[in-house]
């Protein structure tokens, strides 16, 4: 049957073409690339070390071993310390959860005023914000420490927070004053007409329109904080030192042979909160992301 | 009479850019004032400025006997409707209706009563509790209206409300908002690029261009005595047609000259003087065939049949104008076309483009 004799009507045909099947093989190599180091760690984790010593990285387990899980949580050895990174865990939701919430309020507010109420020298202040947040962590973490140390918020939970809070700010800042600008200046207008003033606009109009992006904004800082390891070393303190410095402490910590399995299970542990987020809030996360090219 | 609203010697400039000078405006009590003008004319700036929504370099700025230049625009006393609605997205129409109610601390009975009669007034009393993403172009439009009405003020002010509606909601809304001024009697200060919207809702037009005033004055007044070429032109659809040519006394009155066209000007409605000038005329003002009347010759080139009336355009002497004929017409394209013009009705502009 000769190609003219088909009369093109309905659907076009859909043909896997070259293209089509290079874009497949890169998908599907890149979806590997970042799900077999996932695979292995799990698996591993419930292995038992004589197990891990046979070899077989990919073999799966023998039998369900969470013997691992359990040490890696409540007792898994930093030094000479043995209690897991439990103990990291609730402080770096302590430290997460006051950062975040201050971080996006604050920027927030800032991104709301910048945008609809123009303060004198609003421009030059959110250059500056945005010019500090090029600069480098490294370059400002020996003043910072010094300024904290002469305010006795040095080695503190308070102290730590508000670093993240600091540093936290610029990006938020321009999240939410780039959100608020494709909001319509006339729905402002209107608000003020009614007789609201600063807070009440931010709250009543402008906070419950920019719910996606109070989702982004809290996941980007909380996966930011959460994973912080730089930060948390310098200005937590002994007491307070976040998930990640007591993962690195307990991973580091060698004596005798290496627990593979509780390495592994303390990994996935530590980077699991921000995988959840991801899982339960992607949705949020997408629509947010793209809010900005859709109206309200 | 006190002024509803006056404005006095306003000035707005954004930086070194001027965009407003020397404005001043009376505009009385009920009086429907509509701001015409080409985008970026300054009207918006202006209807923003005697909101409060917009800083001023200089002038002042009164709303029934007050000095209200440096009031808070919730102290105006004024109620305003955007063009993209400006409806809370978060809130339902009955809340959009009561927020700024709310905001004065009103107590809820008198809240909720008044978005009852301002729903009833609006036809929105069935959408109380949707959400504005639920309602369709005119019914946003009016909830927005509504939420003016509300506030129980004098003054109205619409920022080309209707801009963003299809044509035939467009005109529904139109004679709504007409029938609410007459209802309400309120002051309302309109404003529109559009030129039928101007000429069926105000009692005076102001049109503007560059940051000033052209012309203020009622609508028959502005169709038919435009104050200078540009209002002329801007006025009317099609245009006026413009002639250029030389005004010469004669006898002991003037001619107008043009090509050859001699129109004796004893019958016109001003004042020329000789010199060079521009002889306008609207396209239902030229009267076909007619008898031995002084009267312009052409070829017709385009015929436009609208159902209640047909423009037909044709040219003379290398210029295109148009004609305005009631109902249907035989004339086709290169049929030659002799038209009459009434002087009583034309209007002559003198070199500077003012009305002579």
């Amino acid at each position: 049957m000769s190609v003219a004799s088909v009369t093109p009507r309905g659907p076009k045909p859909g043909r896997l073409t070259l293209g089509r099947f290079g874009l497949y093989a890169f998908l599907i190599s890149a979806a590997l690339f970042f799900s077999v180091p996932l695979y292995v760690m799990i698996v591993t984790s419930l292995k038992t070390m004589p197990e891990i010593r046979a070899g077989g990285i990919f073999s799966l387990p023998q039998g369900l071993d969470l013997s691992a899980w359990k040490t890696a949580w409540s007792g898994a050895c930093a030094g000479t310390e043995c209690a897991g990174v439990q103990a990291g865990f609730w402080n770096s939701v302590r430290i997460t959860l006051p950062a975040v919430a201050i971080s996006v309020l604050v920027g927030a507010v800032n991104g709301y005023a910048l945008s609809f109420w123009r303060p004198r020298g609003g421009t030059l202040m959110f250059g500056l914000l945005m010019a500090g947040a090029l600069v480098p962590y490294q370059v400002f973490l020996y003043p910072l420490v010094r300024w904290f140390a002469t305010g006795h918020l040095y080695n503190s939970l308070p102290g730590i927070v508000l670093v993240h809070i600091l540093f936290g700010l610029p990006l938020v800042t321009l999240l939410f004053r780039n959100y608020f600008v494709t909001i319509p200046e006339e729905l402002f207008k209107a608000s003020r007409l009614d007789g609201a003033g600063f807070w009440r606009i931010f709250a009543e109009i402008m906070l419950p329109m920019s719910v996606p992006m109070l989702v982004v904004a809290a996941m980007m800082q909380f996966t930011g904080i959460w994973n912080d390891f730089l930060l948390g070393l310098v200005f937590a303190g002994r007491e307070n030192l976040p998930m990640t410095v007591q993962l690195n402490n307990i991973v580091n910590t060698t004596t005798g042979e290496r627990l593979y399995n509780v390495n592994m299970a303390a990994t996935i542990l530590t980077a699991l909160v921000p995988l959840v987020i991801y899982f339960v809030s992607g949705r949020w996360f997408v629509r947010g992301i793209a809010a900005g090219a859709v109206k309200g | 009479m006190q002024s509803a609203v006056s404005v006095k010697d306003l000035k707005i400039a954004y930086g070194s850019t001027v965009v407003l000078q020397n404005i001043n405006l009376e505009i009385a009590p009920r009086e429907f004032l509509v701001l015409l003008g080409a985008s970026g004319c300054g009207k918006s700036t202006l209807l923003n400025a005697i909101a409060g929504l917009t800083d001023i370099a200089d002038g002042e700025v009164w709303i029934e006997g007050r000095n209200v230049t440096w009031a808070e625009p919730k102290d105006r006393g004024i109620g305003m409707v955007f063009q993209s609605y400006a409806l809370y997205p978060r809130m339902s129409v009955r809340k959009n209706l009561g927020f700024g109610l709310r905001v004065a601390g009103l107590p809820k009975a008198e809240i909720a009563a008044r978005a009852n009669r301002a729903a009833e007034m609006l036809h929105l009393t069935p959408l109380l509790d949707r959400r504005p993403a639920e309602l369709s172009g005119g019914q946003r439009q009016r909830v927005a209206i509504g939420r003016a009405l509300v506030r129980q003020v004098d003054v109205f002010l619409f920022d080309e409300p209707l801009s963003n509606l299809d044509a035939k909601l467009r005109n529904e809304l139109r004679v709504e908002i007409k029938k609410l001024h007459q209802d309400l009697g309120n002051t309302m200060i309109y404003v529109t690029h559009d030129q039928v919207e101007a000429m069926t809702l105000a009692d005076r037009i102001a049109i503007m261009k560059d940051g000033v005033i052209q012309q203020l004055a009622a609508p028959a007044e502005i169709y038919h005595r435009p104050a200078n070429l540009f209002v002329a032109g801007f006025i009317g659809a099609p245009a006026m047609n413009f002639i250029e040519g030389q005004i010469v006394a004669r006898g002991a009155g003037h001619a107008f000259v043009a090509g050859g066209l001699d129109l004796d000007l004893a019958g016109y409605q001003g004042a020329p003087l000789p010199g060079p000038a521009t002889l306008g005329f609207r396209p239902e003002h030229l009267m076909p065939e007619a008898g031995g009347g002084p009267a312009i010759e052409g070829t017709v080139s385009v015929v436009e049949p609208m159902g209640a009336d047909t423009v037909v355009w044709f040219s003379h002497e290398g210029q295109s104008h148009s004609l305005r004929l009631m109902g249907d017409t035989g004339l086709r394209p290169r049929d030659p076309l002799r038209a009459g013009i009434d002087i009583t009705r034309a209007n002559l502009f003198g070199a500077d483009g003012t009305r002579l």
